[in-house]
């Protein structure tokens, strides 16, 4: 009995943690490297007081979030008011569960991962919903509104960008979608090159998907204050920056592993297994390599930010409707006839 | 404990949260609510399916249901104006009604089960335990060589239902206002401004006070 609680309660609790709370981490850095990214791009210092160039700056405002008070606005839905940024956020953090890290470092290595991900994703926008309808403010209402009709857009662009990726690798299973494109082709076995306009597809539906700039209607400052969590502040509304940047660093590491090789090296192929010391390290896969496709990935995020200015209501829906979903279709039959006559090398994995 | 005490346990729990959301979806007084609650038997009805190992079915479940179905649900419910005292009134009225049908299909399924046990049906093993792939692979190939007939006749049937749905309500408006995105990148910059060049001269005081531009006088 005691040898089952610590094998099958225990252990998953601390792999749970080691994903948990580093991703937290990764969080409050990442808010500070986005602020110092925008800060340079607009020519100026970002974050330098707190701290060794301003490294602590998000852990401050973490402190000065948790020791804000938490205000229910009048008639607004008690129950539900304090429920939204829980549901906001566990389904953010639950996605983690099946995200292989390198060859052996998956929590829960399901078959149908990539089902489980869409499951996980599409439910986070009930947080959304449910923060705007509880606190009885017409801002909050708007954004909500607006954020539901544009995730449920871009899931379907997005859904049908895995389907391709799915028909090339044959598999619904996240380490096995990954060990199809090794090769001895180096990065040109990855995804990236057959599916080169789903992966973009993909990539700018997660950007909308998460509500970040240009796709940040439901947030929108200038038109509707701050949108679904204008009512929300300290804790509540840290909850709610803490799934939509968890939700960031979760596409950024989607996009690595689905199109750019997950752990595997971008040298794979091209440098013997036999190389002295650190060459032939070069040459294998580990974690490292996805943390570093990950970061360049979160970083075009930032970019973004810095660069466009927002979509108008009715661009966001025509880009989703009228473009991505069509030619995502249209490549849907393109990676089949590719997968067909076998045009496409696809990896068994080592 | 073993496993499969341990999943009776589970099954009893998420049909207790199935049951419990489900009746809460008929007798909350407020509509947003009652469809929170319909997510909840949802979701519960999906870990179910998961329980006997139908991870497709239940995934799918969440992916379409929960996931989309539900939030457009939300959208609506969440824009009427619904008068909660009159909607309760009819509870009462129509109950008889609604035991009645209760009781119809409580029979109906009863009799099916009893004919099943009759015939003494075997579901025989999980047949994709048998063919020793994962139950999503399984139910593809299924799909796809087997019943592949029927499955494109209900994806037809459900384009035709998908393109009624269109033409049942879309309608021409007149005077509706929309802009077209092609238009708008066509728009060429020299029929919306006239740039003059005028060279920097200083007007002589006396042609300035005869003034052919009226404007400039404070």
């Amino acid at each position: 009995m005691a040898d089952q609680l610590i094998n099958q309660v225990m252990w998953p609790l601390i792999y749970i943690l080691c994903i948990v709370l580093p991703l937290v981490i990764a969080v409050a850095m990442f808010v500070y490297w986005e602020r110092k990214v925008i800060g340079w791009m607009h020519v100026r210092m970002g974050p330098n007081k707190v701290g060794p160039g301003g490294v602590l700056q998000a852990f401050a405002d973490v402190v000065k979030l948790l020791i804000k008070e938490v205000i229910l606005p009048t008639k607004a839905n008690r129950f539900l008011y304090f429920l939204a940024p829980l549901i906001g956020l566990v389904p953010a953090l639950a996605a983690w569960a099946v995200i292989p890290f390198s060859g052996k470092m998956v929590l829960s290595n399901a078959n149908a991962g990539i089902l489980y991900l869409l499951a996980m994703t599409s439910m986070g926008v009930y947080g959304i919903i449910i923060a705007g309808w509880a606190s009885n403010s017409r801002y909050a209402l708007l954004g909500a509104m607006r954020s539901a009709a544009q995730v449920i857009s871009y899931e379907l662009a997005m859904g049908l960008c895995l389907v391709c990726v799915m028909v090339l690798a044959g598999s619904l299973n996240l380490s096995e979608i990954v060990n199809a494109q090794a090769g001895g082709k180096g990065l040109f076995d990855w995804f990236w090159l057959p599916l080169l306009p789903v992966f973009v597809i993909y990539f700018v539906s997660g950007v909308a998907e998460t509500n970040r700039l240009p796709f940040d209607m439901a947030e929108g400052e200038s038109e509707i204050v701050a949108g679904f969590h204008v009512e929300y502040s300290g804790s509540a509304f840290a909850l709610f920056f803490l799934a939509e940047y968890a939700n960031m660093i979760l596409v950024s590491f989607l996009s690595a592993i689905f199109f750019l090789g997950g752990w595997l090296s971008p040298l794979q192929g091209w440098i013997s297994a036999d190389a002295p010391g650190w060459i032939s390290w070069l040459g294998a896969g580990g974690f490292i390599w996805l943390f570093i496709k990950a970061f360049v990935m979160s970083f075009f995020f930032l970019w973004f930010r810095a660069t466009f200015p927002r979509y108008r209501y009715d661009q966001i829906m025509r880009l989703g409707w009228k473009v991505f979903i069509p030619i995502a279709i249209a490549w849907v039959f393109v990676a089949g006839l590719l997968k067909y006559y076998d045009l496409v090398s696809i990896g068994v994995g080592a | 404990m073993n496993p499969q005490t341990l999943q009776i346990i589970c099954f009893y729990a998420f049909s207790l949260v199935t049951v419990a959301a489900a009746l809460s979806v008929i007798t909350l007084k407020n509509t947003v609510h009652a469809v929170l609650a319909l997510v909840l038997t949802f979701f519960s009805a999906a870990c179910l399916w998961m329980l006997l190992d139908a991870e497709f079915l239940a995934l799918a479940l969440v992916v379409v249901y929960v996931g989309a179905v539900m939030v457009l649900f939300l959208f609506v419910v969440m824009m009427l104006d619904i008068d909660l005292e009159k909607m309760h009134e009819g509870f009462v009225k129509f109950l008889p009604v609604g035991v009645i049908v209760a009781i119809v299909m409580l029979v109906e399924m009863l009799g099916l089960i009893g004919v099943w046990a009759m015939h003494a049906r075997d579901l025989g093993a999980d047949p994709a335990a048998v063919a020793g792939m994962s139950n999503t692979a399984w139910l593809g190939q299924a799909l796809y060589t087997k019943f592949l007939l029927p499955f494109e006749v209900a994806a037809l049937v459900l384009t035709v239902g998908l393109v009624a749905a269109v033409a049942l309500t879309l309608r021409e408006r007149r005077g509706a206002r929309y802009e077209s995105a092609s238009r708008q990148v066509r728009v060429d910059p020299r029929d919306r401004v006239r740039i003059v060049k005028m060279d920097a001269v200083r007007p002589t005081p006396a042609a300035a006070d005869e003034g052919t531009a009226g404007e400039s006088k404070p």
